[in-house]
């Protein structure tokens, strides 16, 4: 595969991503990021700091978090993409739906890379500590500082999910 | 911001890419884990006209066992080793540093090859490359050698990689026996680069003298620093309190001459030294003693 770095042009490419199939065009240069807000109108990824510094930006590529403004759009294709948006069914997600009762959410710009970040460290961690927890959010910034209730909500989601709710 | 434009290849052999290195050199940067690359792409601080994509090649991803160490392909990501059972077994010092290597998205991405490579003096893994001895494969079209880890950094993101070569494969040879390994860092954040950090190993002898130490620090030079008269200080000495204690005093004052930033002034830097070094020899014996 390979593309010749014409600004003017775009390639055609599907990317799956929440489970469906996007046929969009893309720039070599375009970061994931821009794909999903910019192409996609999937705007409840956000853009922090462009330097993989706030993980404002956190998608799950494969079942892993990432960081999408990190990451080409062009990498990508072939693989399951996840947003905040595909978190969501006829009901929260357990983790959306803890945040908001803890009050794991401030101003609410950081809030889905934690909500991603805490759901790929949740699918292979059952039973975190406290530690275990704040460890795996290292990567995501909170400017208002809310952190012991975001680490409270990840710890109710995982509680939660052992006890079955 | 965005990437400038740039020609993007994306070979699925090693073949492929050492030929797009070989017709391309300078001009071309190789795109592995992205985690230092990319950043810099966004800021426009790096204009490569050509990108290589390697990461569809496949044989360059790989951790196994062999007579000689442990071979690790210079395209494994860093959360792969962080979860390997083998690592853990054969070079437990890499096992623990691994969580320290940046935040859990970046090691989903981040590889060995490419950190090493980029030779970033804050960075975990040169360190503890050199602290275990290993040798790296570097390959081009025309050339395929090895170069001993404590060979391979030159300078601030500087490394004996020509334009045309890529690292491919990792060994880590063995350790010797009653030899143990210890690592430590502070970070003001977990995951963030250390404000300094140390990666020890220590071998005793018959008697429970010390054989050999390694005192590899980051963070505090341009490069990863081996704290040369510290190790001397100790060869042939039993590891007392007192013994250890003299040689971090010996690494923090005449081993370094650590750089003063926002985030640690000099001084700071040398005190944590004196401490981080303190307490991974410490436990680096404590682990030679009990280990076969």
């Amino acid at each position: 595969m390979s593309y010749t770095g014409d600004a003017m042009t775009r390639k055609l490419v599907t990317f799956k991503i929440n489970g469906s199939s996007y046929e969009t065009a893309v720039r070599e240069y375009d970061v994931l990021l821009d794909v999903v807000r910019e192409n996609l109108n999937l705007t409840g990824t956000k853009r922090g700091c462009d330097f993989g510094t706030c993980g404002c930006c956190t998608v799950l590529v494969d079942g892993r978090a990432r960081l999408s403004c990190l990451t080409l759009a062009l990498e990508c294709v072939g693989k399951e993409i996840t947003t905040i948006e595909g978190l969501k069914t006829d009901v929260l997600h357990p983790l959306q739906q803890t945040f908001a009762d803890a009050g794991g959410s401030q101003c609410g710009f950081c809030t889905q890379g934690f909500i991603m970040t805490a759901k790929a460290f949740l699918d292979e961690h059952a039973n975190p500590s406290r530690e275990e927890i704040e460890e795996a959010i290292s990567g995501n910034m909170c400017r208002c500082t809310g952190y012991i209730k975001i680490v409270d909500a990840i710890e109710m989601a995982a509680n939660d999910k052992r006890n079955g709710c | 911001m965005k990437p400038a434009p740039f020609d993007y290849h994306a070979p699925t052999t090693l073949a492929e890419a050492l030929a797009l290195l070989d017709e391309y050199g300078f001009d071309a940067k190789l795109l592995a884990g992205g985690q230092s690359l990319v950043p810099t792409m966004n800021f426009r601080l790096a204009l490569p006209e050509i990108l290589i994509d390697i990461n569809h090649i496949a044989d360059l991803a790989f951790v196994r066992n062999e007579d000689d160490g442990l071979h690790i392909g210079a395209l494994t990501r860093h959360a792969e080793l962080e979860r390997s059972e083998l690592v853990a077994e054969k070079a437990p010092l890499l096992a623990e540093a691994m969580p320290n290597v940046a935040h859990s998205q970046i090691r989903n991405r981040g590889t060995i090859g490419g950190s090493l490579a980029h030779a970033d003096p804050a960075a975990e893994l040169p360190a503890i490359m050199i602290a275990l001895e290993a040798r790296f494969r570097i390959q081009s079209q025309s050339d395929d050698r090895w170069i001993a880890a404590s060979d391979f950094f030159v300078d601030l993101f500087t490394t004996e990689l020509e334009a045309e070569e890529i690292l491919t494969e990792i060994v880590i040879p063995p350790l010797p026996a009653r030899t143990g390994c210890a690592f430590l860092e502070l970070a003001r954040r977990h995951g963030d680069f250390a404000l300094v950090g140390a990666a020890t190993r220590v071998t005793l002898d018959n008697l429970g003298a010390c054989s050999e130490a390694r005192i590899v620090l980051l963070s505090v030079g341009n490069t990863s620093v081996r704290a040369v008269l510290a190790e001397q200080s100790l060869q042939g000495k039993a590891l007392t309190g007192q013994n250890i204690r003299d040689a971090a005093l010996i690494a923090s004052d005449q081993d370094i001459e650590p750089p003063a930033d926002m985030h640690a002034t000099e001084k700071y830097r040398r005190q944590l030294t004196k401490v981080l070094a303190e307490r991974t020899l410490t436990k680096a014996l404590e682990r030679a003693t009990s280990a076969p």
